[in-house]
């Protein structure tokens, strides 16, 4: 009798164990995935004022291509749907409604702008689609409490200038600061994490002077700004005015302690333009690397992005930050949907967004991770910071936190 | 439809060429028409569609406003896009803010845009033509930078402007519907509100200008000086014109704030000002109903023109925008002329 | 003291752009009766042309002229092929084709050449100007070139033939015709010297504010606003209000307190409103004679 009782029980068993871990292996869909496809919605600015941005949108679609041409995400071709916003809000909420309610995207991915996102930041929460990866650093992606299908990429602005804040009260404790500041969110944003960082020094910015897009040239406030009297300038400013400014500076000859935003920080893009002679020993941070620097030529991770470039993208210009960021957030997107396995819900991308563990992509500078957690929506919050010399930044210290808490 | 009733009118100065007061609506006919046909939409279609056709519907009353302003006394404005950021921004605020009723906050936006229009109207007076357009664009670049001003911010929430809460059908008709086991989403809620309001606006302009006051108005418009002449208070009524357009358009800006549930000064650029211009002109100038086609063109031609080419969506636009004005450069009031002399043919 | 000359010195240097393409802009206006749109972005065109010619290694000078010629072809071309049929067509819709067309060249200069910006050289250097730290050069070779034009143009308007017979053209077309002048090609040619003089502004102006296609937006709005303050129907007048605007605009940026720093343009636009509200045909302009 035992035997049999035993017996039964082992076939029970196995019973159980086969019908669970078929139970696991079922494969689970939202809307916008399937057997054979996974729908990536995307919003950017083609046209408008910001268009220059739009070099993004291509540089992933054309890495989902190479995905694509690979095999696929487990089998799974990705179906790269992208819109234009032309940086209008309205718009984004049009194209944000386009793809969840008639494309049926499974999550919109990289949206930019900080206006377009806080315009759809509500109605995909309310949805429950993730709003996955921003093209934004503006610091309120990180709210997994109010927002917890809104996550960010990119290191936050602020995290940015206190890293700045805190260099200067370590190396230019007795500095005058004067700040030219684009008057937008990105501008603003940034201003604030100055400020915070500086905390009770913040008195030592002497002088802030902020432009418009709209505006030809900003020679102007770089010659108010020198009649301040301030021995540090932080330039938080678009590649076209951080070249404006640096030539500014070299023409009025005035050579304070310059630092430079990391958006504007690409070598081709601004330095070059600007005049490599007038950028010597300017500061800025990093996370990624630059394509126009040649110490990362025999690099592997910029040698499959090179690669990668050539085939499926060769008309991309290598010296745009924009291209290697565009490559560096694909990936990321992609090693989370690889992680999702076959469970392709909405909720298990969100988690599996969630849930990066020191992941690296080709393009992160060595030592820089991405982690994210339950209640951190922040995958990148590292940076180097750099020193322009010759023709080439020169990363220096260690890699660099940007809580505020240290 | 004869030639003679065509005729323009060209004088010294004149920018806007007169439109007969009979092509001004549409007939009877073709209006109830296209009104059951607005009203049965959102029965058959998913609610994506029914928001692209509110903002339709509050694009149009945009445009509207404008052919009041411009069609109907000849005044040239790029700045209506100030107006609607006000009204938007009005209802935004006090829906947010002060937790106002969102249904009380559109004639709140309404007047209040009134009374700035009516005063901006007043400097304008000295101005016309190319001057007066430049005045217009002035005012549209100088509204999101005054949006942006920190002295502003705890208002209107700055460069980050301010989240709307979209309301739901007031209560009475929800528990009406649940009766016969329907169910009415926000978005079709919004619609049918947005209708009413429309419908109401229309008909009051379509009034407006069929009036005496109307009358005045087109004097104006084709021969100031002529108008002045014979008694009518030029003044007084282009400053009118303004205040009214700048009502209007406050309102169909409160509507887009409610519609969109998000208000920023980047949404309300000079860029926005230029299409309102644009459906206007593909409209028809001074043509009531083409002001919805024109909203139809500005809304739906973009993204024609990007599913043709992502690169060149910005080419693809201006050449469509070409073929239009080409075919017919006075816009779709030319289609629907045509329309009515075939129509009339036919029931020979 | 010292802050206020700087300013006044910046005001003239960034007032030498808006002077050159005020320029252009009267050029139209004094063919064609409007305000072009598209100026600026055919202005950058033509610079961006003459940027590739160089890059093709072709020296500053060639591609110089050669882009001046490209222009003015390209600005007959556009005015024969694209508004010539909208002769006829109300001026509104004359308006929304300039409209159409900016977006047009805007779009394909963004496909073509990217977003990225580019330097652009300058023929004059970039060394402080008679030691002054606040005009280079290139600054000071820019307002010598806009008053160089300034004066070809105003000998043309005044002393030749074809500047008479294109004033005329434009401001009393039946009359001119009557006269035997051939007011439509008046009005390509009125274009093609437009785009020229535009793609002169923006080879002198791209060194400034680096090349990229939307480097002519902000740069045609203080365009407009500098020709309407000087009159519309003066060169000179253009010229001296694109200095106006940018000292004014300056000052204002740097004295009035609080908000004049973020309001530099309104600000501008309003002074140049309330000038037309007193002199509505501009500080230069003829006056403008209403008949009934």
């Amino acid at each position: 009798m035992r035997s049999c009782q035993l017996h039964a029980a082992v076939i029970a068993a196995a019973v159980f164990a086969l019908t669970s871990s078929a139970a696991l292996a079922q494969k689970k869909y939202d809307t916008g995935a399937s057997d054979t496809e996974i729908k990536i919605g995307n919003i950017m600015p083609y046209s408008g004022p910001a268009s220059a941005y739009g070099v993004i949108g291509k540089t992933e679609k054309a890495y989902f291509d190479k995905i694509n041409a690979e095999g696929g995400i487990n089998g799974r071709k990705i179906n790269f749907i992208s819109y234009d916003d032309g940086s209008s809000p309205p718009k984004a909420v049009e194209q944000a409604r386009k793809l969840v309610e008639s494309d049926e995207v499974l999550v919109v991915f990289n949206p930019l702008g900080t206006p377009s996102n806080s315009a759809i930041q509500k109605y995909m929460n309310a949805r429950k689609v993730p709003q996955l990866f921003v093209a934004t650093g503006a610091t309120k992606w990180n709210d997994p409490k109010d927002f917890p299908w809104t996550m960010g990429w990119q290191p936050s602005y602020q995290s940015e200038a206190r890293i700045y804040a805190k260099y200067l009260m370590k190396e230019k404790p007795d500095g005058k600061i004067a700040v030219l500041y684009q008057n937008d969110d990105f501008g603003k944003d940034y201003v604030k994490g100055l400020k915070d960082g500086l905390g009770s020094k913040s008195s030592t910015v002497v002088a802030e002077e902020s432009y418009e897009t709209s505006e030809p040239s900003i020679d102007g406030h770089i010659v108010k700004l020198k009649a301040s009297g301030a021995d540090v300038f932080i330039s938080i400013t678009t590649p076209k005015f951080a070249a404006q400014a640096i030539k500014k500076l070299a023409e009025i000859d005035w050579h304070p302690l310059h630092i430079v935003s990391n958006v504007s920080a690409s070598v081709g893009g601004v330095l070059q333009p600007a005049g490599f002679e007038n950028a010597q020993g300017m500061l800025s941070a990093a996370y990624a690397k630059d394509g126009a620097d040649p110490q990362w030529d025999n690099d592997p991770g910029m040698k499959k992005f090179f690669a990668f470039l050539a085939k499926y993208y060769p008309d991309a210009n290598k010296l745009d930050g924009s291209v290697v960021y565009g490559y560096g957030v694909a990936q990321t997107l992609v090693q989370v949907l690889k992680q999702c396995g076959d469970d392709l819900t909405r909720e298990n991308v969100m988690k599996q967004a969630a849930s990066l563990k020191d992941f690296e992509t080709d393009t992160l500078l060595p030592g820089i991770k991405i982690n994210t957690s339950p209640t951190d929506f922040a995958p990148i919050s590292q940076l180097k910071m750099m020193r322009f010399k010759g023709e080439k930044w020169d990363l220096f210290g260690d890699i660099i936190s940007g809580d505020l808490s240290n | 439809m004869s030639a003679a009733d065509e005729a323009e009118v060209i004088a010294e100065g004149q920018v806007v060429e007169a439109v007969p007061k009979r092509a001004m609506t549409l007939s009877t006919g073709t209006s109830l028409t296209v009104l059951v046909v607005l009203l049965l939409i959102p029965l058959l279609v998913k609610n994506f569609i029914i928001f692209q056709m509110t903002m339709l519907l509050i694009y149009g009353l945009a445009v509207l406003a404008l052919n009041i302003l411009t069609g109907g006394s000849g005044q040239f404005s790029l700045g209506q896009s100030a107006f609607y950021a006000v009204g938007a921004y009005t209802s935004a605020i006090l829906m947010e803010q002060f937790n106002v009723n969102y249904a009380l906050t559109l004639p709140i936006a309404g007047v209040i845009c009134f009374a700035f229009g009516f005063l901006f109207g007043q400097p304008a007076l000295r101005l016309s033509g190319v001057y007066l357009a430049l005045a217009t664009f002035a005012l549209a670049t100088a509204m999101p930078q005054l949006l942006k001003l920190g002295y502003f911010e705890q208002w209107t929430g700055g460069v980050q402007g301010l989240v709307v809460t979209k309301p739901d059908a007031p209560e009475f008709l929800e528990n009406a519907l649940k009766m016969v086991h329907l169910k009415m989403s926000q978005d079709m809620w919004l619609y049918y509100f947005t209708l009413v309001i429309t419908v109401a606006i229309y008909l009051w302009s379509v009034n407006l200008l069929r009036s005496r006051s109307g009358r005045a108005l087109m004097s104006i418009r084709d021969n100031e000086i002529a108008a002045s002449s014979m008694g009518v208070n030029v003044a007084l009524y282009k400053t009118l014109a303004f205040g009214v357009s700048a009502g209007i358009t406050g309102v169909a800006g409160g509507l887009g704030a409610i519609a969109v549930q998000f208000v920023a000064p980047d949404s309300y650029t000079i860029t926005f000002a230029i299409s309102l211009f644009l459906g206007m002109v593909v409209g028809g100038v001074g043509w009531l109903p083409g002001s919805f086609v024109g909203a139809a063109f500005i809304i739906f031609v973009p993204n024609i023109s990007e599913s043709i080419s992502k690169g060149l969506s910005g080419a693809v636009f201006g050449v469509l925008l070409f073929f239009v004005i080409f075919l017919v450069p006075h816009g779709a009031r030319q289609v629907a002329i045509v329309g009515q002399q075939l129509a009339g043919r036919f029931r020979r | 003291m010292e802050l206020f000359t700087n300013q006044i010195l910046a005001g003239i240097s960034t007032g030498a752009i808006y002077a050159c393409m005020a320029l252009a802009v009267v050029m139209i206006y004094q063919a064609i009766d409007h305000l072009n749109f598209a100026q600026g972005e055919m202005a950058m065109f033509s610079t961006f042309i003459s940027w590739q010619l160089m890059q093709w290694g072709i020296p500053y000078w060639g591609a110089f002229f050669l882009t001046l010629i490209f222009s003015f072809v390209a600005g007959i071309a556009i005015e024969r092929i694209l508004f010539k049929p909208l002769a006829k067509a109300p001026v509104l819709t004359n308006v929304a084709g300039f409209i159409a067309l900016f977006s047009i060249i805007n779009s394909c200069a963004g496909l073509i050449w990217d977003f990225t910006i580019k330097q652009y050289p300058t023929p004059f250097g970039s060394a402080p100007f008679l030691g002054s730290q606040l005009i280079s050069t290139h600054q000071a070779g820019m307002i010598g070139v806009t008053f160089l034009l300034l004066v070809a143009l105003y000998i043309f308007f005044q002393y030749t033939r074809m500047g008479l017979a294109m004033r005329a053209a434009a401001s009393v077309p039946e009359s001119a015709r009557l006269v035997g002048i051939n007011t439509s090609w008046m009005i390509a040619l009125g274009w093609g010297m437009a785009a020229g003089i535009g793609a002169i502004a923006g080879i002198l102006i791209a060194p400034v504010v680096f090349l990229e296609p939307n480097m002519m937006g902000g740069v045609l709005i203080y365009g407009f606003a500098a020709a309407v303050l000087g009159g519309l129907t003066s060169p000179l007048g253009a010229v001296i209000g694109g200095f106006l605007v940018g000292i004014f605009e300056n000052l204002a940026g740097t004295y009035i307190p609080g908000v004049g720093n973020e309001l530099k343009l309104p600000i501008a636009l309003a002074l140049i409103v309330t000038v037309l509200v007193v002199k509505p045909a501009g500080l230069f302009g003829r006056p403008i004679i209403k008949r009934v």
